[in-house]
């Protein structure tokens, strides 16, 4: 079966350092690469954006980090527009708009679902972050986004399809929006940081009248008589329990320690929750 | 070989390189002269060069008209001097004695040498040859060391550097049944993978300027300074008004002129300020700006009084810490510590490793920085300023609960007895206890009690500061020095030294070789300045040059710039290094038998964005004491225009220079480049001509210099830049590995890593076991020492003293001996007013994506990152973060642009909210190269984002002048495009 690329992200390595982003645009400002892309503009075209996520209020907080791109879809959206074949699927996957037959063809920009289409006003293109087609095509081993990253955040692997059927599964990988049908060619790891809510909480006790962190203690939250995560406070008596649904209702959180236990019930909306303090008696 | 075949042969080689060269004959036509080569005895022997249209034409004897003439004592030393192989240090030396000398006119003496000496690098060969026309360069960058990638003299890409296959192997450190090894890669920081964008900005200088206005023979119209408009000029014109107000300036007296640079420079050894920049100005004779240690600043005032170590300004020692750290280590404390702001990434892999080893992990800043993000762990919010209380309260419970380690503090410390007195309560009727310090800091007591116990309980390494042992975050503000000692007081508490208790946040101490010789950028390369780099620890005898020294001495302490010019005598501390008690000296300005400063020589880095209270400095432009301003940049920055010449300088990629990526140097950070996890030399390749008509700041200099008739004596005999990094690569260590051809071609070389059997031992367990000392650290020095040589610290009793024995014998009010908890400046109690109308705390912490404001520039793809600066109709804005409930209350959403404002000053950014900050506290970076008021210069509100303005210029304490940027009490609201503010003249004697 032919091999095709596909580029997995792992988002708890991403710190924001912002050098991917500065080496897509280090590789294609001033640049013009025929039959791959045109130059891009000097300031304001991201073909490689990076979306923040903060969860939690403090003191338990936490902030994460998504690299978004051309996803080169292999039901690409764009391609359904494009007039005059101006968009073309690869075939190692890698989808290229043509710099010269795309010219003026702006509703390819408002075709991708992700935004990652970006408008040259300058030269009248739809541009995206390329994949580095142009270098891997010329004997370098992978994309530059890959070779700058600092903490291993990109990994370019170019399978068949049964291998990656594999690594989506051993490596708990998804993709953005699976429901739309683009079948993307970039996958998520650790996805839960964007898609998910935590819910964390300080546990205290009275010892000798002195307010103290419980270590040690259980928590246990349920829902509808199910339990969907369990954690144990630390020594700050802090806990985290991590990979819950938005929007989805009313919970109960049990917590036990050898000094008491309490029992509370939270509803969790859009974001993540801090319960405060959660005083054992 | 007879010195007439010697002599005869020079012509024949000109003549041979300009038939294979085209460059070179090309070059000979730029001059037409008559070089005389001399003997002094016996008189008459010698051979003359003619070049005229290109053309050589020689004969032996001496010319009846000769256009300069090289002298030499006699027949041995001419011959020694003229062949091959070159020994520098025998041609120093003749030089030094007279026994070569020169006369007639500079330049061309100047040209002509360097004709000779660059035939020789015409058959050398740099690059990679990558295909399709493409060339692979190195380069360097504050950011970390770089590949250059260039076709049709343009460059195309830059990338971190891939190790090949044949460099050496990376170390491995072996820690609880886990191998780790670093990526064979080098990292790039943002303002180091930008650089393209800042080679070829818009704002790029590229020719001379002068203010429309300015007539340095006529009307200087000095009360426009930063208002008019410039006219471009030529080099001949700008030189000649440089040189001639350099003359006139100096008829003035000694010190009318004042040279100031930044604290940093774009990378590369030759052009440093501390190299060509030195040399050249030594030369001229200059008033200097006394820098404050302005990352160390707690450290330096404050730590280092309690343990020395004064050479490392106050900071821990870093050896084998990071490997003692994984292998022994349970807890890290990351205490106002960010290292992957500001220090690149190398870092930030080893403390992935800390945190797959299960390390656990504590993070106490009043922002969630973004290490503390990316580990994850306990984060503790303190109120800004209020550090120190919250680790008194840390010892309380070390003392109370009996978890502290006795044996050490018995037999290697002082001072205890006074120290636990305090904590109790015993002396001021306050124990120091967790219940006390909540009131101050706003942690809960419960949140001390449980920190203050497993760090008991677990081997703890603290990372104090940006380092891990020092620098950066809260040792730059009001209590500064109170936090740094409170530091190394719980370290000394906690028995700093054994096995998994150290000073680290894994930043330094990388296991790399540490007795490899290369120069750091700290050891002056070519200045020859013994007096202000550490040139005299290495560099003076591997790299043999010729002394310069300058011989005024009037100095002005940085902060206080503008009060000088203004005319306020200035007093200032010195920032020794040398001893602890050096910083108690006094310097003043004006200096004894000096002139008043009337000529400001401005070398980049623009000092509105950087420098604290700065609209002072901007006010400072308009004196009428400032008769001439020249300012050499590279790019229009906000302080640039504030000058009557602008002189073009070019990139590192636009020159040729060398340099060690994070190498600094003794004296100062050394063994800085433990924070890598390679030792990368790399020559930093000229890749392309410089744009339009800037030059290399040697290039400048050297030209001014030749003016004034120095140019032979600063270029040493016309060395261009290239054979100074020869000559700088040749005294390293790498030389005798891989040679100046095989260096110039691939471009960069690896330390090999240090063997496992031969890694230096843990800093400071020498001093724990009671040993002497045993890590390769060349100080302190021997006269500091009061026991045996190498045995004890740099203390007065050899000691860690909790109660510091040199601060009793000086006055500091803010500095008492024992380290009370006194509370940050304008605050509720003592300036009642000033916190009810100011109720935010600002933090200006360094930005993570500009060095200092390099990378800032409006044409660099730095601004595109929305947490440095965000689009907003058409400008850029400074991001300003501040908590949700503190932007409810003042209606402001996220991107919405808000002003920030205080009595000093106003700016306006755009609003990032967070969750990431406390209540009442705002982090906003120093970063902008830009100033744009938005009406009277110095007095009204700034749209670039110099929030600096709000800083306050009172000196970190009250015998110092150091600086204290952070904790600055503001207020915000929405920015409503109509600026009204002014500023309000305070009454205190610290302001202008």
């Amino acid at each position: 079966m032919t091999k095709k690329w596909n580029m997995i992200v792992d988002i708890e390595r991403c710190n924001n350092c912002r050098g991917c982003f500065l080496a897509v645009k280090d590789e294609h400002t001033g640049n013009d690469f025929p039959g791959y892309a045109a130059e891009q503009p000097r300031m304001g075209a991201n073909w490689l954006d990076i979306e923040r996520k903060e969860r939690g209020a403090y003191p338990i907080v936490d902030a994460h980090f998504m690299p978004t791109m051309c996803n080169h879809c292999d039901d690409a959206p764009c391609m359904k527009v494009a007039k005059n074949g101006a968009i073309k699927k690869r075939d190692d996957g890698i989808v290229i708009i043509d710099p010269v037959k795309a010219k003026g063809q702006k509703q390819i920009v408002d075709a991708c679902p992700y935004g990652a289409v970006t408008w040259n006003e300058e030269s009248q293109l739809p541009q995206i972050w390329i994949f580095d087609a142009h270098l891997l095509d010329n004997g370098f081993e992978r994309p530059r986004i890959e070779q700058q990253c600092p903490t291993d955040v990109f990994k370019s692997v170019k399978v068949s399809a049964n291998e990656m059927r594999e690594l989506e599964v051993t490596e708990e990988l998804e993709v953005l929006q699976p429901e739309l049908g683009t079948k993307p060619r970039v996958y998520y790891k650790n996805m839960h940081f964007f898609t998910k809510c935590f819910v964390g909480g300080s546990v205290v006790a009275s010892i000798d009248g002195v307010e103290e962190c419980v270590e040690g203690a259980e928590i246990v939250i349920n829902k509808d008589g199910n339990e969907v995560g369990r954690a144990t406070t630390d020594a700050f008596g802090e806990f985290k329990v991590d990979e819950l649904e938005p929007n989805s209702g009313a919970y109960q959180l049990e917590v036990s320690g050898s000094v008491g236990s309490v029992s509370k019930t939270f509803e969790l909306g859009a974001d993540s929750q801090y319960l405060g303090v959660v005083a054992l008696t | 070989m007879k010195l007439s075949v010697i002599l005869w042969g020079i012509p024949q080689a000109m003549r041979t390189c300009a038939m294979v060269f085209p460059k070179f004959k090309e070059r000979l036509k730029e001059h037409d002269c008559i070089a005389q080569f001399a003997l002094r005895e016996p008189r008459g022997r010698g051979r003359w060069i003619a070049l005229k249209n290109g053309k050589i034409s020689t004969g032996a004897g001496i010319h009846s008209n000769p256009t300069f003439t090289i002298w030499f004592k006699n027949k041995k030393i001419a011959a020694s001097f003229l062949t091959p192989p070159f020994d520098m240090l025998e041609r120093i030396h003749a030089a030094k004695n007279f026994q070569i000398t020169m006369d007639g006119p500079d330049n061309l003496i100047v040209w002509f040498m360097h004709l000779v000496a660059s035939m020789e690098s015409y058959t050398w060969t740099e690059g990679t040859d990558m295909g399709d026309g493409v060339k692979r360069y190195t380069n360097g960058t504050n950011g970390g060391p770089i590949f250059v990638y260039v076709k049709d003299g343009k460059i195309l890409r830059t990338t971190p550097m891939d190790l090949a296959d044949d460099d050496p192997d990376s170390y491995t450190i072996k820690a609880r049944g886990k191998e780790f090894k670093p990526p064979r890669k080098t990292t790039l920081a943002a303002h180091g993978a930008c650089q393209k964008s800042m080679v070829y900005s818009k704002n790029r200088i590229l020719k001379p300027m002068k203010r429309v206005d300015f007539d340095h023979k006529g009307e200087r119209n000095i009360q426009n300074r930063g208002k008019s408009e410039f006219v471009e000029i030529e080099w001949e014109e700008a030189l000649e008004i440089v040189s001639s107000e350099i003359k006139r300036c100096k008829k003035v007296g000694p010190g009318a002129i004042l040279v100031a640079n930044g604290s940093h420079h774009q990378w590369g050894n030759l052009g440093h300020y501390l190299s060509a920049f030195n040399r050249f100005w030594n030369l001229i004779g200059v008033s200097k700006l006394m820098h404050s240690p302005d990352s160390w600043e707690g450290w330096f005032w404050g730590a280092q009084h309690h343990w020395g170590n004064s050479m490392r300004l106050g900071a821990a020692e870093p050896y084998g810490t990071v490997e003692d750290c994984l292998q022994e280590a349970e807890m890290m404390v990351f205490w106002s510590s960010d290292p992957d702001a500001s220090y690149g990434f190398e870092g930030t892999q080893r403390r992935r490793w800390a945190k797959e080893l299960g390390i656990k992990m504590v993070h106490i800043d009043p922002y969630l920085n973004h290490t503390a993000a990316h580990l994850g762990g306990k984060w503790i919010s303190p109120k800004p300023g209020t550090d120190t209380a919250f680790a008194q309260a840390l010892t309380y419970v070390w003392i109370t609960e009996d978890t502290y380690d006795k044996e050490f503090v018995e037999k290697r410390t002082t001072g205890f007895a006074e120290w636990k007195a305090h904590v109790l309560g015993e002396d001021d009727g306050i124990p120091k206890s967790p219940e006390w310090q909540e009131n101050e800091t706003g942690i809960p007591a419960r949140d001390v009690r449980a920190l203050a116990r497993e760090w008991a309980k677990k081997k703890t390494y603290l990372g104090a500061g940006g380092w891990g042992c020092g620098v950066g975050g809260a040792c730059r503000g009001p209590t500064g020095a109170q936090w740094a000692r409170m530091m190394t007081i719980l370290a000394a508490m906690q028995g700093i030294g054994s096995p998994g208790s150290n000073m680290g946040n894994l930043q330094f101490g990388a296991p790399v070789d540490m007795n490899f010789y290369f120069p750091g950028y700290a050891e002056g390369s070519m200045s020859g300045d013994l007096a202000y780099s550490a040139n005299s620890t290495n560099n003076y005898q591997r790299m043999p040059h010729i002394v310069t020294m300058n011989s005024v001495k009037q100095v002005i302490p940085r902060m206080w710039l503008p009060e000088a010019i203004m005319g306020k005598p200035k007093l200032g501390y010195v920032t020794a290094v040398d001893s602890v008690v050096g910083q108690f000296f006094p310097i003043g300005y004006p200096s004894p038998g000096h002139a008043k400063v009337e000529m400001i020589y401005k070398y980049g880095s623009s000092s509105f964005g950087t420098m604290v209270e700065s609209n002072r400095w901007v006010r400072m432009y308009q004196s009428e004491n400032l008769k001439f301003v020249v300012n050499q940049s590279v790019w229009m920055e906000g302080e640039t225009t504030y000058s009557d010449v602008i002189l073009p300088a070019c990139t590192v990629f636009e020159r040729w220079d060398i340099g060690e990526w994070y190498n600094v140097g003794p004296g100062y950070v050394h063994h800085m480049y433990s924070m890598n996890n390679h030792r990368v030399i790399s020559l930093q390749h000229k890749c392309i001509e410089p744009r339009g008509e800037s030059k290399s700041d040697y290039d400048i200099f050297l030209a001014i210099a030749e003016k004034l008739d120095l140019g032979a004596v600063y270029s040493e005999g016309g060395n261009s830049e290239l054979e100074w990094c020869k000559r700088a690569y040749e005294s390293s260590d790498a030389a005798k590995d891989m040679s100046w051809r095989k260096f110039l071609k691939k471009g960069y070389y690896i330390v090999p890593p240090e063997p496992e059997e031969s890694r230096p031992p843990v800093g400071l367990n020498w001093f724990y076991e009671g040993r002497k000392k045993d890590v390769p650290e060349p100080y302190p020095l021997p006269s500091d020492y009061v026991e045996n040589y190498g045995e004890g610290l740099q203390t007065p009793s050899g000691k860690y003293e909790f109660i510091p024995t040199t601060l009793a014998k000086f006055d500091d009010p803010e500095r008492p001996p024992l380290n009370k908890y006194m509370r940050t400046f304008e605050n509720a109690e003592n300036e009642p007013e000033i916190a009810a109308k100011y109720p935010l705390r600002m933090l200006t912490p360094h930005s993570r994506y500009a060095f200092h404001l390099m990378g800032d520039d409006e044409g660099c793809f730095v601004r595109d990152i929305r947490e440095h600066r965000v689009k907003v109709d058409d400008h850029y804005y400074l991001t300003c973060r501040l908590s949700p409930a503190d932007a409810a209350a003042r209606d402001i959403k996220d991107d919405d642009l808000i002003r920030l404002w205080n009595d000093r000053g106003s700016v306006v950014c755009a609003a990032q909210v967070t969750d990431r900050l406390r209540p009442g506290v705002i982090s906003v970076p120093t970063a902008s190269a830009e100033y744009r008021p938005a009406g009277e210069p110095g007095r009204s509100t700034d749209l670039g984002g110099c929030v600096n303005v709000l800083n306050t210029k009172k000196p970190i304490t009250t015998k110092s002048h150091g600086i204290r940027p952070n904790g600055t009490l503001i207020e915000i609201e929405k920015w409503t495009g109509v600026d009204t503010w002014k500023p309000v003249e305070p009454l205190s004697e610290y302001v202008a």
